[in-house]
């Protein structure tokens, strides 16, 4: 479904990624992890076209998409930190990004009941908490019903009610064959949830693979134990590089 | 007053016929009719011109007779010939219409001449594209008012004056409307005479113009866009009051400018719109007061050759720039005016501010040196130029001042 | 992108600082223009405060709110919306509530007080400079990453056309005054947009001083309309220039 081939952005010195070719399927829940600095965000921004990459290509069923903002039409978003107009009020916001994507679907409302967020749709967006914003970004991502996910820490701040709200709805929507592509740095919570995982290291790929073959390979169950073991061997294995 | 005879010219037809018929009557035997009427009038007699179109040139009034137009007959000078001529006293000319008077560049050709006269009256007449309208010369105790003067002059060498006066006295010019020529008013070598409500407008040179004519008095005029507004020269004893001077621009361009003039008076006239409101040169014992000065670049420019002027309870508002001069000598006197630009305070709630203004303002002289800094006239910096010098006076010709300006208007 | 508009400029009209800035200038204007009888007097002033503060405090707070949206750029830029789009209604969401603040604080008490051509005049020369001094402000914005470099950069240039430019040009003026230098003095004014707008105001203010100059250029290009008309197309020049400068460096900047 996205296909991203030799994409390649650095930073003036910094090479944030560093030829970087991934074939996403649908259906999936990809988790891409890294350390801080590892190229997650930079990769994230590149598909959302905000960070413009100096050579490689990302499509979507085979379409490159490069000037053509229309892509961005099949894609949710929900950033890390999400922050809005200050002066504008829940309601005005969700309003808003429906009048600009003039998407023809049923907006699907399920996260904004869930989250409850009717009661408090009049509030501004500055009276809000960290949690409540963030329940505002899930709630904007999902609200179209596109084809890809994009969450960016999804789940930091947000209370365990909620958590397992947006959780579900994760799940649910992968069923319904959607691609999810997921940052977090919890792995508890992206236990049950994901389907494959991808692992950056200095703007590189380092592994991707599903969970099924990666338990095989390191005999963990746990994603924590298996990301753990996998990042200690990958350290002894550039050890023992011989230089 | 009794009318011994009349005589009626009757060119009178009706206008499909009319051209035609005056050809016939009047080109062919140019003189025939009017100049025999004329001639054959005596003293005091009427002599009524039908409407029509005249093609009469150098007809001579020798007779003191009446003139008088019905439906403003039309003389047509051709574009070759003066039209009329008085020679004699007491003639009386109303009612008719000059046209196309000739030009030359040897004499100056004229719709009415008048000749060594006195007590010549031209009234309600129509002057359309006449080199000169009205022209007095070496005349006396004459009248001209109501009359309308028009032409399209161009230039100045191409066209003559409106009315044009040389060595006369005594004239009364009154209620005429002046305008396309080269000066409206023209008076040279005239005296005791008085120029009143006229309105001259439009002209290529000046709409009065003015030179050693002595104890005059011009009131209630306006003078408005003429090529270079109002100019009075080497004349002494002229009073100039109730006047407006209005918009008249170019870099020559003043409401009025005085050379050399003397014991004079200058009151309740209005300067409006002016590259310059009054320009002073050489001038001595002149009173300028209750006049009003606004919207003009320059209120006023007095030259350090003027001595002995008093400028008082005048008005100035929005002008540019109120007072420039051309040196640090002033012998003049500025008081109890009312300057929009004074920042001063007044503790004693006198009415009269208690620090002196300063007309000519840094700017005004920066300006006079380089005209080109003009283009950053009211930036921040030429405001903060205003405030030093306000502070610190040294560029500024600090004897001419306003020790007694006034907080408000005068209501003029 | 009248979609977006009117979301950036309802924000803004919500916000508090362009109350502020619509109530200093009312009461400012108000003050000023009833100060005396004369009213030639407060509309000076009210020029002055237009060539001063207009610019700067517009740059200023267009700059902070720009780099302050930035967030909410983002948000708009993971939509299906063109880039330029998203720029172009931040910027005239921004200028429109300025401006509209110009017009209410300066513009409503001049036309109470003292209408007739000037007072147009001088409220298209502030909307003007509301309109220039945001283009500046949003070139500001894509070309630094950091919003205290930023706004370093915005207080800079307000006050280089403020009031270093007309310092230079004076310097200029009496090292060359020997020269010809009416031309050159006038490529100079299209050089600084707060110069434009003062002629434009000479232009109605000072016509008659400026007729009495006997250059012949000042007379012919500053005497007639061709002074106004090139006074506003260089005006218009400082808009469209900046704003298509943004809109370029604003496609290519990584967010």
């Amino acid at each position: 479904m996205m296909e991203i081939s030799q994409l390649t952005k650095s930073f003036g010195r910094f090479r944030a990624l560093d030829q970087i070719s991934l074939s996403l399927q649908e259906g999936q829940a990809v988790s891409l992890l890294g350390p801080n600095g590892s190229g997650k965000t930079t990769l994230i921004k590149s598909i959302l076209g905000m960070v413009i990459p100096e050579t490689g290509t990302i499509s979507i069923d085979k379409q490159i998409v490069k000037r053509d903002w229309n892509y961005r039409s099949r894609i949710g978003y929900m950033p890390q930190i999400g922050r809005y107009p200050d002066n504008m009020t829940i309601e005005q916001v969700i309003n808003m990004i429906t009048e600009i994507r003039k998407d023809k679907v049923t907006p699907d409302r399920e996260l904004y009941e869930g989250f409850e967020l009717d009661r408090i749709r009049k509030k501004k967006m500055r009276t809000l908490s960290g949690g409540t914003r963030q329940k505002v970004s899930a709630c904007l991502a999902f609200l179209f019903s596109p084809d890809i996910y994009i969450l960016d820490e999804p789940t930091a701040g947000l209370d365990p009610v909620a958590n397992e709200i947006l959780k579900k709805k994760i799940v649910k929507e992968c069923a319904r064959g959607k691609l999810t592509l997921i940052t977090s740095h919890v792995l508890n919570d992206l236990e049950g949830l994901t389907s494959h995982i991808i692992y950056l290291q200095d703007g590189k790929v380092r592994f991707y693979q599903s969970v099924e073959t990666l338990q095989e390979l390191t005999g963990e169950t746990r994603l924590n134990g298996v990301v753990a073991h996998l990042m200690q061997n990958d350290l002894k294995n550039k050890e023992n590089i011989p230089c | 007053m009794p009318v011994r005879s009349l005589i009626c010219l009757l060119f009178f037809f009706t206008c499909t016929q009319q051209a035609q018929a005056i050809i016939s009557a009047t080109i062919t035997a140019p003189g025939t009719g009017l100049q025999a009427a004329l001639d054959a009038a005596k003293p005091g007699d009427t002599i009524m011109v039908k409407a029509g179109l005249y093609k009469l040139h150098n007809v001579l009034v020798r007779n003191p007779v009446h003139l008088v137009g019905e439906g403003f007959p039309v003389f047509d000078g051709e574009g070759k010939y003066e039209t009329f001529i008085v020679t004699s006293g007491r003639v009386y000319i109303a009612g008719i219409e000059i046209r196309n008077t000739g030009r030359s560049s040897l004499s100056d050709m004229a719709g009415i001449r008048l000749q060594d006269v006195s007590n010549v009256t031209i009234n309600n007449c129509r002057f359309y594209n006449t080199t000169y309208a009205v022209y007095l010369q070496n005349s006396s105790w004459c009248t001209i008012s109501d009359n309308r003067i028009q032409a399209q002059g161009t230039d100045e060498l191409q066209s003559g004056n409106g009315v044009h006066a040389w060595k006369s006295s005594h004239l009364l010019i009154r209620n005429n409307v002046i305008n396309g020529h080269r000066d409206g008013i023209y008076f040279e070598f005239v005296t005791e005479s008085r120029i009143e409500k006229n309105i001259s407008f439009n002209n290529i040179r000046y709409g009065l113009h003015f030179m050693f004519s002595h104890h005059d008095t011009y009131s209630g005029n306006t003078f408005r866009n003429n090529g270079a507004g109002v100019a009075v020269m080497y004349s002494k004893g002229v009073d100039m009051q109730h006047n407006h001077f209005d918009h008249n621009w170019g870099d020559a361009a003043y409401g009025i400018l005085l050379k050399e003039i003397s014991d004079s008076r200058i009151s309740g006239n209005v300067f409006q719109k002016n590259t310059m409101g009054l320009y002073m040169e050489g001038c001595s014992r002149i009173r300028v007061y209750r006049n009003t000065f606004s919207a003009n670049g320059w209120a006023m420019r007095i030259q350090a050759n003027c001595d002995g002027n008093r400028f008082e309870v005048n008005n100035f508002t929005g002008n540019s720039f109120d007072v420039a001069t051309n040196g640090s000598m002033v012998l003049n006197v500025f008081q109890d005016n009312y300057w929009d630009k004074y920042e001063g305070y007044d503790l004693d709630k006198d009415g009269t501010g208690d620090v002196p203004y300063y007309p000519v303002s840094v700017y005004a002289v920066i300006t006079e040196r380089i005209p080109a800094a003009m283009i950053l006239y009211r930036s921040f910096l030429t405001n903060v130029m205003d405030q030093a010098e306000k502070v610190m006076p040294s560029i500024i010709p600090d004897q001419l001042k306003d020790s007694s300006p006034k907080m408000k208007k005068w209501p003029l | 992108m009248l979609t977006l508009s009117k979301y950036v400029l309802l924000d803004l009209l919500r916000n508090r600082s362009v109350l502020i800035y619509t109530v200093v200038l009312g009461i400012l204007s108000i003050s000023l223009l009833s100060l005396g009888d004369q009213s030639s007097k407060g509309l000076l002033s009210l020029l002055n405060i237009t060539l001063l503060f207009v610019p700067v405090i517009t740059m200023l707070f267009a700059t902070i709110y720009f780099f302050n949206s930035l967030e909410f750029i983002e948000l708009l830029l993971c939509q299906p919306v063109k880039r330029s789009r998203v720029l172009l209604s931040e910027y005239f969401g921004m200028t429109l509530s300025l401006s509209a603040s110009y017009i209410a604080g300066v513009g409503i008490p001049l036309f109470l007080k003292v209408s007739g051509a000037i007072s147009w005049m001088l409220v298209i020369t502030g909307v003007l400079l509301t309109f220039i001094f945001t283009a500046l402000s949003l070139l500001v914005f894509v070309l630094f990453r950091d919003k205290t470099k930023g706004i370093g950069a915005a207080i800079v240039i307000a006050l280089f056309f403020t009031l270093l430019f007309d310092g230079l040009v004076m310097a200029f003026i009496f090292s060359f005054s020997d020269y010809p230098i009416d031309k050159p003095l006038l490529g100079m004014m299209a050089f600084n947009p707060v110069d434009l707008a003062r002629v434009l105001m000479l232009l109605q203010l000072d016509v008659a001083v400026l007729m009495g100059y006997s250059g012949a250029l000042f007379k012919k290009f500053l005497g007639s309309a061709t002074g106004s008309i090139f006074s506003i197309a260089c005006m218009i020049g400082w808009i469209v220039v900046p704003l298509i400068l943004s809109v370029r460096i604003f496609r290519h900047k990584d967010l």
